[in-house]
């Protein structure tokens, strides 16, 4: 049993108007991503004459693509915004890990007041950090290079990651460890030998959602980068758009390109991507 | 010999001693190993950062130059900031405005939670806004909104009116920002709600039904109840959702037309990056910071109270 009831108990009409509701509701709700997709395979031709909705008089998906490319340092945003990525969700999953493993196996003064300064930084406004932050790069020499955006997401992310794994690792069964402790195992070894190979679910909903979080950031890019060298697609997206103001196709080609990373990998790890989200609204 | 013997057994016990007080003490060394390089990150990265930005707030800085002294002279001009109560009232719009997104995720949650042919994608594809950088969205919607040939621009020509340019006009400038902003947000509470849907206790409801509790009523005295850690959530994300709206005003607007759109966030960081005025910057900055600890500090208790009568 379920809640609302199942559709398939319905009235026949009411079972027949439902799909075509959600058809409906769906086709408004991704509207914009429709129309932007469909600009960014306009000619400049349709533009100019401001056919931004009616039929494309030519579909220059390819021609357009291939400019972003080739006309705009984007493919340079790109692999700025891997570089930066990919070692932080790197370097997270190492530090939650062990750091989730003892706020969840071990009972020390302290545990609590970790637990709460973790989730209080994961939640605090990142304008609270902003000029210490800036400052703390220009001085090691840090600003302006990819390293400043690891060191940053790393750390941040790492208070929301480790609350992740102390509550994953807090659920898995006690006797486990237990077993563990009678043998005499070394807590290095209950951590590579038990708990490692137990976490890897949780290890790869972090994985999704960390690169989705770093993925998309913006703030930062803006406050610990300036060079077309070392900034992020989101921040190139952002300058683009001041260079190419009437080439609405072209922009929006770009957005199209920034968005597909997060989507690709979201459909790819959907199952979880869902449960890494939702891990405390099921129990509270 | 035997002092050959004495020796080497000396020596044997010397190697013996190291690894039995490792063995004796491991038990805590390994643990403050293991937090140790996280914790020291966080701290540098994190917990000094807050407090040089409190202290900051009681000096006049330009980022270079030396720090003066003033007190509580920043916050004593923040009160007569014309632009700082402009900024405040729209994080009020937004925190209120943005109370639309539990109840529209709890709605679209309501909707799509059947079995049925294709319900996995449809799922997905309304969960995808979700994904999607702050940038992007900006983008979309900024395009969306343009008065002569976006999305608004096309439904005012079929009333046969001409749409309102929605980012230039101070009165609704920020109402499109959050209108955009929802978007996402939606999505997000609709996936906490689907989980909370996929968790409800099944005797619960069936002796709901049995007691003849329909419609509305099952809905608020049967379903709602058994939502309610999802609810927190939602309602947890979205607060700070909303106060900490920054990407969205600084891709859509950068805070205009004059200042009109502009919050806190944006507020700070265009006092620091264009003005170069580091204190007053430091001084929103915490005024924000204490807001938000209100929130946060809610949520904290009833979280690390749960976590207590779990312990036991």
């Amino acid at each position: 049993m379920s809640y609302p009831l199942p559709i398939q108990q319905a009235k026949p009409t009411t079972r027949a108007l439902y799909p075509i509701a959600i058809i409906v509701v769906l086709a408004l709700w991704l509207l914009p991503l429709f129309a932007i997709t469909l600009t960014s395979i306009r000619s400049a031709e349709d533009l100019m004459v401001g056919n931004y909705w009616g039929w494309p008089k030519s579909f220059n998906l390819f021609e357009n693509y291939q400019a972003v490319f080739t006309q705009t340092p984007m493919a340079r945003f790109f692999l700025n915004s891997i570089v930066i990525t990919v070692p932080t969700v790197f370097f997270v999953m190492i530090l939650s890990t062990m750091m989730g493993f003892v706020l969840a196996r071990y009972r020390f003064r302290g545990n609590m007041l970790l637990f709460a300064l973790l989730i209080g930084g994961n939640f605090i406004p990142h304008q609270i950090l902003m000029i210490p932050v800036r400052d703390f790069m220009l001085k090691v020499g840090l600003y302006d290079t990819p390293y400043a955006l690891i060191l940053f997401h790393t750390v941040f992310q790492t208070g929301f990651a480790t609350l992740f794994m102390r509550n994953f690792i807090a659920e898995l069964p006690r006797e486990l460890f237990e077993a563990a402790k009678v043998e005499g195992t070394s807590p290095w070894q209950v951590l590579w030998h038990v708990v490692t190979p137990l976490v890897r679910p949780a290890l790869a909903a972090l994985g999704v959602l960390i690169f989705t979080f770093v993925w998309n950031d913006y703030f930062w890019a803006l406050v610990l980068t300036q060079a077309d060298t070392v900034r992020p697609v989101t921040a190139g997206l952002a300058t683009l758009r001041g260079q190419y103001v009437t080439a609405w196709n072209i922009i929006s080609a770009a957005t199209v390109l920034v968005a597909i990373p997060p989507v690709v990998m979201f459909f790819l790890m959907q199952r979880h991507f869902v449960a890494g989200l939702t891990m405390g609204a099921v129990k509270g | 010999m035997a002092d050959v013997l004495r020796a080497s057994g000396g020596r044997r016990e010397e190697l013996r001693a190291p690894s039995s007080a490792w063995r004796r003490h491991r038990e805590w060394i390994t643990p403050t190993l293991l937090l140790a390089p996280g914790l020291i990150l966080f701290l540098l990265i994190i917990v000094i950062p807050t407090l040089q930005s409190f202290r900051l707030s009681l000096y006049d800085w330009d980022g270079l130059g030396p720090q003066t002294w003033v007190g509580l002279g920043n916050y004593r001009e923040l009160i007569s900031d014309p632009q700082f109560i402009t900024s405040l009232r729209n994080n009020v719009i937004w925190l209120v405005l943005f109370m639309i997104a539990p109840v529209g995720g709890l709605v679209l949650a309501l909707l799509v939670n059947q079995r049925i042919r294709g319900i996995r994608l449809a799922k997905s594809l309304f969960f995808m806004p979700l994904v999607l950088a702050p940038v992007t969205v900006g983008v979309v919607y900024t395009w969306f909104y343009d008065p002569t040939f976006g999305m608004t621009a096309l439904i005012f020509q079929a009333f046969g009116a001409t749409a309102p340019a929605i980012l230039s006009d101070p009165q609704l400038v920020t109402f499109g920002i959050v209108a955009a902003a929802l978007w996402p947000q939606i999505a997000f509470c609709m996936v906490l709600f689907l989980a909370g849907l996929n968790n409800l206790d099944e005797d619960v409801l069936g002796a709901g039904r049995v007691d003849g509790a329909r419609g509305f009523l099952m809905f608020w005295h049967v379903v709602l109840p058994q939502l309610r850690a999802a609810s927190f959530i939602a309602l947890t994300v979205t607060v700070i959702g909303a106060l900490r709206s920054f990407d969205l005003i600084a891709i859509m607007t950068q805070g205009g037309p004059y200042g009109s759109s502009s919050v806190l966030a944006y507020q700070m960081y265009e006092q620091a990056i264009f003005s170069y005025r580091m204190g007053y910057a430091a001084a929103i900055a915490t005024v924000l910071f204490a807001v938000m600890a209100v929130f946060i500090t809610w949520y904290l208790m009833r979280v690390v109270r749960a976590e207590r009568s779990r312990d036991r």
